[in-house]
């Protein structure tokens, strides 16, 4: 597989399609497996670690009939390409970060993920876009149906599948979606928000940012209880709730187009220019314009730009992608300037390359 | 439910997974403003967090609790508690008592509902002896003990064959 071929792509699940694509970015499935009769990847040997992945992409290809997934061996990668691969959500920072043998495959799509020996040995991922939880399920129950054919996974009568952390046991199940809310942070009702999510047992954490901090206005929700519910109860528990969500985002949206519309046009016109304009930008810079440029261009106060455009310069601005769009290590002040560069060139005006 | 970090009410509760761990906090309005401006990220971490949890809820039994170790992959049940993470399947079953109650704390119940696999082992005893005697290949590896290495080896081997895993 080669990496470099990716920069000119982005995932599926960024096309801005799909069910609700203004507001849910997209909707993931995550199902964390471990072999029964290895220890889990922490307490495993650097042999055993190579034993449970070579067992794993075995099961992998065997059942790789009808999608085409490529093979990537992370212990072998660059520490440059592990954090592409990161920025594109295709592997996790502790996978990334992690020892021993590891590995992922994953589609041209970019729509599935599976993570080996990660926390635990099998972490599977299933990315759409747009509000699509249900979809995404399926196709993750499925693909556990035909792996479980040629593994023998942990499983607890009363416990159910187990995990290295006991926050995971049970189903094993993190439903997730990714949602763009800039109206109820600009409007402050988002911590409101927070609140009534928490007291129906769901988490909120940002995008892009550090701890809970939200950079770009991305939040996502996903579940925390894992154990007592079954898979599509867990899954009902946010779709029956993020319909509200965009409701609230909505009905601020449109309060903003009411009562302020100039200023609402300004600091959404403002924002594309700065983008386009810029010579030097920091990715967080960045992240907060084109959320404001992504609202405008759901408002309609934008209308020379895609959604899925702007989607994929939330991923292609990140510090890994830069370098290697650039095919150059870089430090931050380099970055900052291949940021604006790269950003002048996709959004010159009228001329977007999709 | 109490602030992580002071003992006003908690309102604002966060899993965060950026960094590739969970942690999951309990703040008081207060203490989340802190966390969101980044004031409070350098003391927490998941480990602290499971930590707490597990010492509160396994308060009487950490004398029982605390000479525990899994006969299969060797952890000991401190060695989770000052973790976080399990050490292999088996741990379930052999920490029981601890874990019971924190399930119930964290997921208020300890009883899966939901998708169970089509292939079920019969029961987890085999697999588990195949971590416990890899462990023991590796310590006969170790000590240049090959004799019987090659002998533990054989049986992991005649075990696998019959497990189809």
């Amino acid at each position: 597989m080669d990496l470099n071929e990716l920069t000119r792509t982005s995932g599926e699940w960024l096309r801005g399609t799909g069910p609700e694509s203004d507001i849910v970015i997209s909707s993931r499935i995550r199902l964390a497996r471990n072999l029964a009769d290895y220890p889990f990847s922490v307490r495993a040997s650097i042999h055993e670690k190579t034993e449970i992945a070579a067992t794993i992409q075995s099961a992998i290809q065997q059942t790789n009939r009808t999608r085409q997934l490529g093979y990537l061996s992370v212990d072998d990668l660059t520490t440059l390409d592990r954090q592409f691969l990161m920025e594109r959500q295709l592997i996790s920072r502790e996978h990334a970060g992690g020892d021993g043998s590891r590995g992922v495959a994953f589609p041209p799509e970019e729509n599935v993920s599976l993570m080996i020996n990660e926390e635990d040995h099998l972490r599977m991922q299933f990315m759409r876009s747009g509000l699509a939880l249900v979809e995404a399920w399926e196709e993750a129950n499925s693909v556990d149906d035909s792996l479980e054919e040629h593994l023998n996974f942990a499983y607890h009568h009363q416990l159910g599948y187990l995990t290295a952390c006991p926050t995971n046991v049970g189903t094993g199940l993190r439903a997730s979606v990714m949602l763009h809310l800039p109206a109820l942070v600009i409007t402050k009702q988002i911590e409101k928000v927070f609140r009534a999510l928490h007291k129906i047992n769901l988490a909120v954490r940002g995008l892009y940012g550090e701890g809970s901090q939200a950079s770009g206005d991305f939040y996502q929700i996903s579940n925390q209880v894992t154990l007592g519910s079954s898979e599509m109860k867990i899954i009902q528990n946010i779709t029956t709730v993020v319909p509200q969500i965009i409701h609230y985002e909505r009905e601020a949206r449109q309060a903003l187009l009411n009562e302020s519309r100039a200023t609402l046009q300004d600091r959404v016109a403002r924002s594309l220019g700065i983008l386009r304009a810029a010579h030097s930008i920091s990715s967080e810079e960045t992240m907060h314009h084109l959320s404001n440029v992504r609202m405008g261009v759901n408002l309609g106060l934008i209308d020379d730009l895609s959604i899925s455009t702007v989607n994929e310069l939330f991923i292609h601005t990140q510090p890994a992608h830069l370098q290697k769009i650039q095919d150059m290590e870089l430090d931050s002040q380099g970055r900052n300037a291949a940021r604006a560069s790269y950003l002048r060139l996709r959004l010159r005006g009228g001329s977007e390359r999709n | 439910m109490k602030c992580d970090f002071c003992s006003e009410p908690a309102t604002v509760h966060i899993t965060d997974m950026s960094q590739g761990k969970y942690r999951v906090l309990h703040l008081c309005g207060g203490c989340a403003e802190k966390e969101k401006n980044g004031e409070l990220k350098q003391h927490l971490n998941v480990e602290h967090i499971v930590k707490k949890i597990i010492a509160a809820f396994a308060g009487d039994l950490a004398g029982e609790l605390a000479k525990l170790a899994c006969p299969y992959c060797g952890t000991k049940y401190m060695e989770f508690r000052a973790k976080g993470r399990l050490g292999c399947p088996a741990d379930y079953e052999v920490f029981q008592k601890g874990l019971v109650p924190l399930l119930e704390r964290i997921h208020g119940s300890a009883e899966h509902v939901g998708k169970c696999p089509r292939r079920r082992a019969a029961t987890a005893g085999p697999h588990a002896e195949l971590i416990r005697l890899r462990r023991e290949l590796r310590s006969a590896v170790e000590a240049e003990d090959y004799e019987k290495a090659a002998q533990l080896r054989d049986v992991i081997r005649a075990r696998e064959m019959s497990h189809g895993s």
